[in-house]
C-alpha cells in the first residue's frame, strides 16, 4: 500500500493551491455577499485546464487521474466552493457522463468546448417534487420521430444561467417508470427555454443556481445519450462519480475552516495564554483534525477505485457521506473556537459554515449516502 | 534566440527550519520549490517562446544538484521550460554551483542567461556574477524589467530613486530581481501533461573545488513580544519604559 502522492499529482495539488490562495482569496468575501457570479475565475481555471482536468487528451482535456482531481478539488475548496461546486460540475457530472456513454460525434460537438472549459456544463435532475427520489421524472421528453419534445420544470441548476450545455433528465416512456427515462443534450439557448430568478442561498452564494422551465422545447434525436430508456442509469453512474467531487469539496471546507482555527487558536489569548492552550480548544482542534484526516482517506480510496476502474458506488457514498458530515461538524467548532469573530463574515469561517451545509443536501443528501451504504451491507458486504 | 534559466531548488518559504546539528540542515519533510526569483524569470522567458516563438527559439532550465531536485526540473518544464539540465553533483557553496553550471553550458550557445538575484535558502547573491566571470559573459544586475523584440532586447534596471531603460547586445547574463514578472506563472494541466516527456538530460559533475566552508548556523531570535497600552494611559506607558525597558 503507497500513501504518497506522485510528483504530478503534488504539481497539481500545488497549482490549485497557488490559483486559489493567490487569486480566490481576494474576493470571495465580496462575491459571496453581492452573489456575484465569479466568470473572471472560471476563465482562468479553464486556461489552467481545470475545467476539464479529468477528460483526456484526446477531447482536449487534461487526462489526469481522479486523485489529482481531488487534490485539486479540496485546495480550491478550502477558499471559495462556489468556484469548485462549478468545476465540479463540468468535470465529474457533464463531462464524465458525455465522455462515458456519449457517441463521437457527440463527444465531438460537445465534449471539447466542455473540456476546454470554453463552454461550461449543467446536470439537470432535479425537479421541484423530485429531489432524492429522482425517478418521479414529470419532466417530459416525448419521442416524435426524429425529435423529442422536452417539457417540465428542473430545479436547483448549478450553472443554470452560466451553463451553455444542459444534460437534462426526463421521462420519455411513464410507463416504462425509470426504465423510460432518457437523458438529451440540449443547448442552453434553444427556443423555449425559459430561466426562473437567481436562488438566493445561504451559501455558495457566487454560484448561480436556478430553475429552469421548459416549453416545447425541440430536441433532435441524435442528441439522446445511449439507448431509449438509458437516462436514469446513466444519472445513477454519472452521480457516482459526482459524489467524490463533492465529498473533495467537503474535505476542502473542513479543512480550509481548521487551518483557520488553528491558526486563530495559536493567536487569541484568553486566560492569560493562547487558548490553543486551553484542552477545551485543542481537543477540540484534534476531533476535527482526525475527522479531516478519515475524510481525506474515504475520499483518496474512492479517487484510487475509479482510477483502477473498480467499482467505487459505495465508497464515494461513503466518502461524501464522511466528507459532508465532517465539513459540517467542523465549521461549526471552527466558529466556535473562534466566538464572536467566528460569527462575522470577515473572518470567512461563518461562510465556510453555510457553504458545509449545502455539501450535505446536493448531489444526494447524507440520508441516501446511508440508503446506498445500507444497501451495499445488504448485499455485497455480508 | 536560446535562454538559459538557471533555477534553484530550495525549501518551501514556509518550511520551519530545522538543524539536525550545528552545520547540517534537516531536510526531513520539506516541501522543495523553485526559487521564487528563478520561477520569476522563468515566467518571463517562457512568456517571450510563447509571444514571439520565432524569436525565442528555445528556453532551457538548469540545476546543479542531486537527484532529488528533478521534480523542481519537472515542474519548471510544466510552466513552459523546453528542456532541463540536471548536473549532477551536492555543491557546497556558490562558486561549485557557478563553475558547474559554466562547465555544463560552456559549449551550448545561450545568447541570454538569466539568474535570480538570490536563492531564498542561502541568499548568498553569489552565483550570477561569478558565472558572467567564468562565461567571460558581460553582465546586468539589479533587473527588475525585461523586453525582447524581433529588432532588440531592452533591461530595466532599479537605480537609487528610479529606473535606468537599456539597450543591450547578447550574448549575456542578466541577475534579475522583482518586477522582472508579475506573479510566477502557475502550470497549466497541458504543462504538467507535457512535461512528462519533455527532455531532461543529467550531465555528471566536473572535478571542481569548493572555496568556502559553512562553520555554523543559528536561527534568528525570536520576536520580541509587543505589549499594547491604551493610548490614553500614559502613566502606563512611563511606567513600563522605565521598570520593564528601563529606557531612563
Amino acid at each position: 500500500m503507497e500513501f504518497a502522492y506522485t510528483e504530478e499529482q503534488k504539481m497539481i495539488q500545488q497549482a490549485a493551491r497557488d490559483y486559489a490562495q493567490r487569486e480566490l482569496i481576494k474576493d470571495v468575501l465580496e462575491r459571496d455577499a453581492k452573489a456575484e457570479y465569479p466568470t473572471h475565475h472560471v476563465k482562468a481555471l479553464a486556461e489552467l485546464g481545470f475545467m476539464g482536468m479529468l477528460v483526456d487528451p484526446k477531447w482536449d482535456g487534461g487526462g489526469m487521474d481522479t486523485v489529482s482531481y481531488v487534490l485539486a478539488m479540496e485546495e480550491i475548496s478550502k477558499i471559495d466552493s462556489s468556484v469548485s461546486v462549478i468545476m465540479s460540475v463540468n468535470n465529474s457530472l457533464v463531462c464524465y457522463g458525455i465522455e462515458s456513454y456519449g457517441t463521437e460525434e457527440q463527444k465531438e460537438k460537445w465534449l471539447k468546448p466542455l473540456a476546454r472549459g470554453e463552454k461550461i456544463g449543467a446536470f439537470l435532475l432535479s425537479e421541484p417534487e423530485a429531489g432524492s427520489d429522482a425517478t418521479s421524472q414529470r419532466t417530459t421528453a416525448e419521442d416524435k420521430g426524429d425529435h423529442y419534445l422536452l417539457n417540465g420544470t428542473k430545479n436547483w441548476i448549478t450553472n443554470g444561467n452560466s451553463a451553455s450545455t444542459y444534460l437534462v433528465i426526463a421521462q420519455t416512456n411513464p410507463e416504462k417508470g425509470h426504465k423510460g427515462i432518457n437523458v438529451l443534450l440540449v443547448d442552453r439557448h434553444a427556443p423555449g427555454i425559459s430561466l426562473g430568478p437567481h436562488e438566493d442561498k445561504m451559501g455558495m452564494r457566487s454560484s448561480d443556481t436556478h430553475s429552469v422551465m421548459f416549453n416545447d422545447v425541440i430536441v433532435p434525436k441524435e442528441n439522446r445519450i445511449g439507448e431509449d430508456g438509458f437516462g436514469f442509469k446513466f444519472a445513477m453512474k454519472t452521480l457516482e462519480g459526482g459524489r467524490i467531487g463533492i465529498a473533495a469539496q467537503a474535505l476542502g471546507i473542513a479543512q480550509g475552516a481548521f487551518e483557520r482555527a488553528v491558526k486563530y487558536s495559536k493567536e487569541r489569548k484568553a486566560f492569560g495564554t493562547e487558548i490553543f492552550n486551553h484542552q477545551s480548544v485543542a481537543f477540540k482542534l484534534a476531533e476535527m483534525h482526525t475527522r479531516i484526516e478519515a475524510a481525506r482517506l474515504f475520499c483518496l480510496k474512492a479517487a484510487w477505485l475509479k482510477d483502477q476502474h473498480q467499482p467505487y458506488g459505495t465508497a464515494s457514498a461513503i466518502a461524501k457521506y464522511w466528507a459532508a458530515e465532517t465539513a459540517m461538524y467542523v465549521t461549526t467548532e471552527a466558529v466556535q473556537i473562534h466566538g464572536g469573530y467566528g460569527y462575522v463574515r470577515e473572518y470567512h469561517v461563518e461562510r465556510l459554515m453555510r457553504e458545509a451545509k449545502l455539501t450535505q443536501i446536493y448531489e444526494g443528501t447524507s440520508e441516501i449516502q446511508q440508503v446506498i451504504i445500507s444497501r451495499a451491507i445488504f448485499n455485497e458486504v455480508y | 534566440m536560446k535562454i538559459l534559466v538557471c533555477v534553484s531548488n530550495v525549501p518551501d518559504t514556509t518550511t520551519k527550519v530545522r538543524f539536525s546539528d550545528a552545520k547540517t540542515f534537516d531536510s526531513t519533510g520539506v516541501q522543495w520549490i523553485i526559487n521564487p526569483w528563478d520561477e520569476l524569470s522563468l515566467t518571463r522567458a517562457v512568456e517571450f517562446r510563447e509571444s514571439i516563438p520565432a524569436v525565442v527559439e528555445k528556453v532551457t532550465v538548469i540545476n546543479v544538484g542531486p537527484a532529488l531536485t528533478e521534480a523542481t526540473l519537472r515542474k519548471a518544464l510544466a510552466i513552459g521550460a523546453d528542456d532541463a539540465i540536471r548536473v549532477n553533483a551536492d555543491p557546497k557553496d556558490a562558486f561549485a554551483v557557478a563553475f558547474q553550471i559554466a562547465e555544463a553550458v560552456r559549449n551550448d550557445g545561450y545568447d541570454l542567461i538569466l539568474c535570480g538575484i538570490e536563492s531564498s535558502d542561502y541568499n548568498g547573491s553569489a552565483v550570477g556574477g561569478m558565472l558572467a566571470e567564468l562565461l567571460d559573459m558581460p553582465n546586468l544586475s539589479a533587473v527588475s524589467g525585461l523586453n525582447i523584440t524581433a529588432a532588440d532586447v531592452m533591461v530595466d534596471r532599479d537605480i537609487d530613486g528610479g529606473k535606468e531603460v537599456l539597450k543591450v547586445q547578447l550574448p549575456l547574463l542578466l541577475v534579475v530581481q522583482k518586477g522582472i514578472a508579475k506573479d510566477a506563472r502557475i502550470p497549466s494541466m497541458r504543462g504538467i501533461m507535457t512535461a512528462r516527456t519533455k527532455p531532461l538530460v543529467v550531465k555528471e559533475a566536473v572535478a571542481g573545488d569548493t572555496y568556502a566552508e559553512i562553520v555554523g548556523f543559528d536561527l534568528p531570535q525570536a520576536k520580541a513580544k509587543c505589549k499594547m497600552i491604551d493610548a490614553e494611559n500614559l502613566a502606563e506607558l512611563a511606567r513600563v519604559m522605565h521598570e520593564e525597558i528601563k529606557a531612563f
